[in-house]
C-alpha cells in the first residue's frame, strides 16, 4: 500500500479539523474494506484519520421505540446486545452474519454505511426499518443516505454519529451471501410497523434501495404469496460473475418471501 | 503494544501492517499471510482479547494493546489445550492455516464455552480457510480443545 499519514483522534471536533488540513483525507472506522481497499492501491488517501479513539461514537441505548447504535461500534457488539436482540432481533441477526467473526470484532455500522458497498448488509436495515442517520451536521434520513454505489449524501468532512433505528412490530432479514466472502448477492429486510410495510434491498443494484414495488404488494397483504405478481425489472439489477441480472431479480423476490416468512 | 506478555516497542511506517510487524519485526513468523483479501484468516491474532485479522490491521492501531499470536500459548513448552487438540485429532495437514485456525477456535470458544455445538463452529471458521483438511478434523480439534479449555 501506498504510505500515508496516519492520526488518531479523540474527538468529533480534532477528526473534522484534522480532515480539514489534509489534502486528500479518509476518516477509517474498523478498516475492514479501507484497508484491504489501500492494499489493493485501489484507494490512495494521504492521510487516515482514525476516528477509534472517539469514545463518543461508541454504544448502544434504547429509549422508547428507538434504538440508537454509536457510529464505531463494532458488528459483534451489535450481535452481542441484549438491547439490540429484544428490540430489534432481525438487526442483531444481521450483524451477526456480516463477514466472519475476526471481521465482526473491528468492522463497524458507520463504516459499513458511509463506504456504502453495494452488497453491503447494514444499508438494507437502514432503509428497512426507516433508521435515521446522525452526523456532527444533521440527521439524514435511511431513503436519502445512500445515493449510489459507494456514495453517500455525506459531506468529506462530515462523520457518522450514530444510527436511530425505530423498533418495528415484526422485522426479518434474509440474505443469498457469497459463500466466500458473505457479502449479499441480494439480501432483502422486511419489518412492518403498525400495518405499514417497508423492504430495503442490497446486493442487487448500485446500492441499496426501497423495494417500492414489494412494499405496494404488501401492504394489506402481508404475506409471501403477496410478492408472487410483483414484477421486478432488470434494467438496474447487476450482473457480475457471482450472479446475471436475472437470477438477481429472482432473488429479490425469493428473499423477500423469505423475510416475510419469518416476520409471522 | 504488549505481545505475547512482553511489553514491545518499535518504530514504525504509518502503513505497516499489524502482521508484518509482527513478522519482520519481532520474528514471530507463526502468523502467516494466506491472502489479500482479508479472508483466509491464516493472520488471525488476538488483540485485548479478541480475534482480529492482524493483515487488516494497522501495527499503530494495535499501538498500546494487548496481542497475542500463535507463540504466546504454550507455557513452558507445554502446548495450550487447544494446540495439543489440533495435534491429537489430525486437524492439520500441511499446517499453513494452522496457526490461525488455532487462535479463531479459541476466540470460538471464550465466546461460546466449552459445550460449544458443531453447527456454531463450522459458522464460526468461516473466516478461516484450509484448503487440505476438509475441515472435518479441524471441528473435532477444536471439539476437543473446547473440552479441555473448559477441564
Amino acid at each position: 500500500m501506498y504510505n500515508f499519514s496516519y492520526q488518531k483522534v479523540s474527538s468529533i471536533a480534532d477528526a473534522v479539523d484534522a480532515i480539514q488540513k489534509a489534502e486528500d483525507g479518509k476518516f477509517v472506522a474498523g478498516g475492514q474494506t479501507m484497508l484491504p481497499t489501500m492494499k489493493h492501491r485501489l484507494a490512495s488517501p494521504s492521510d487516515v484519520i482514525d476516528l477509534g479513539g472517539i469514545d463518543e461514537l461508541k454504544g448502544i441505548s434504547v429509549d422508547g421505540d428507538t434504538v440508537t447504535i454509536g457510529a464505531m461500534t463494532t458488528h459483534a457488539e451489535v450481535a452481542a446486545s441484549s438491547d439490540v436482540q429484544g428490540a430489534i432481533p432481525a438487526l442483531a441477526n444481521l450483524a451477526g452474519n456480516i463477514g466472519d467473526p475476526a471481521v465482526r470484532n473491528r468492522g463497524t455500522l458507520g463504516g459499513s454505511i458511509a463506504n456504502n458497498d453495494p452488497a453491503a448488509d447494514y444499508p438494507a436495515a437502514v432503509i428497512g426499518l426507516g433508521a435515521t442517520v446522525k452526523t456532527n451536521k444533521r440527521e439524514i434520513s435511511g431513503d436519502e443516505f445512500f445515493t449510489g454505489m459507494f456514495e453517500t449524501a455525506l459531506e468529506d468532512d462530515e462523520v457518522i454519529t450514530a444510527v436511530l433505528f425505530p423498533k418495528a412490530d415484526a422485522s426479518a432479514y434474509m440474505k443469498f451471501e457469497n459463500p466466500a466472502s458473505r457479502y449479499a448477492i441480494v439480501g432483502v429486510f422486511v419489518a412492518s410497523s403498525g400495518g405499514a410495510v417497508k423492504v430495503g434491498v442490497t446486493g442487487a443494484t448500485a446500492c441499496a434501495h426501497r423495494g417500492m414495488r414489494l412494499e405496494e404488494a404488501l401492504n394489506g397483504n402481508f404475506t409471501a404469496d403477496a410478492v408472487d405478481g410483483v414484477e421486478i425489472p432488470i434494467e438496474k439489477m447487476n450482473s457480475d460473475i457471482h450472479a446475471s441480472a436475472e437470477y438477481r431479480a429472482h432473488l429479490v423476490k425469493v428473499m423477500t418471501k423469505r423475510a416475510v416468512e419469518a416476520c409471522s | 503494544m504488549n505481545v505475547n506478555g512482553e511489553s514491545i516497542s518499535g518504530e514504525v511506517e504509518d502503513r505497516m501492517l499489524l502482521v508484518e510487524f509482527l513478522r519482520e519485526h519481532l520474528r514471530l513468523t507463526g502468523t502467516h499471510v494466506g491472502c489479500d483479501t482479508s479472508q483466509c484468516g491464516a493472520c488471525v491474532v488476538h488483540v485485548n482479547g479478541v480475534s482480529v485479522k492482524s493483515c487488516t490491521t494497522l501495527a499503530v492501531q494495535a499501538e498500546g494493546g494487548d496481542v497475542t499470536t500463535i507463540e504466546g500459548l504454550a507455557i513452558n513448552g507445554e502446548l495450550h489445550p487447544m494446540q495439543q487438540a489440533f495435534k491429537d485429532n489430525h486437524g492439520l495437514q500441511c499446517g499453513f492455516c494452522t496457526p490461525g485456525m488455532v487462535m479463531s477456535a479459541i476466540d470460538i470458544v471464550n465466546r461460546n464455552g466449552s459445550d460449544v455445538d458443531e453447527a456454531t463452529v463450522r459458522k464460526e471458521l468461516e473466516g478461516n480457510i484450509c484448503r487440505c483438511t476438509g475441515y472435518h478434523n479441524i471441528v473435532k480439534a477444536v471439539h476437543a480443545g473446547a473440552k479441555n479449555m473448559g477441564g
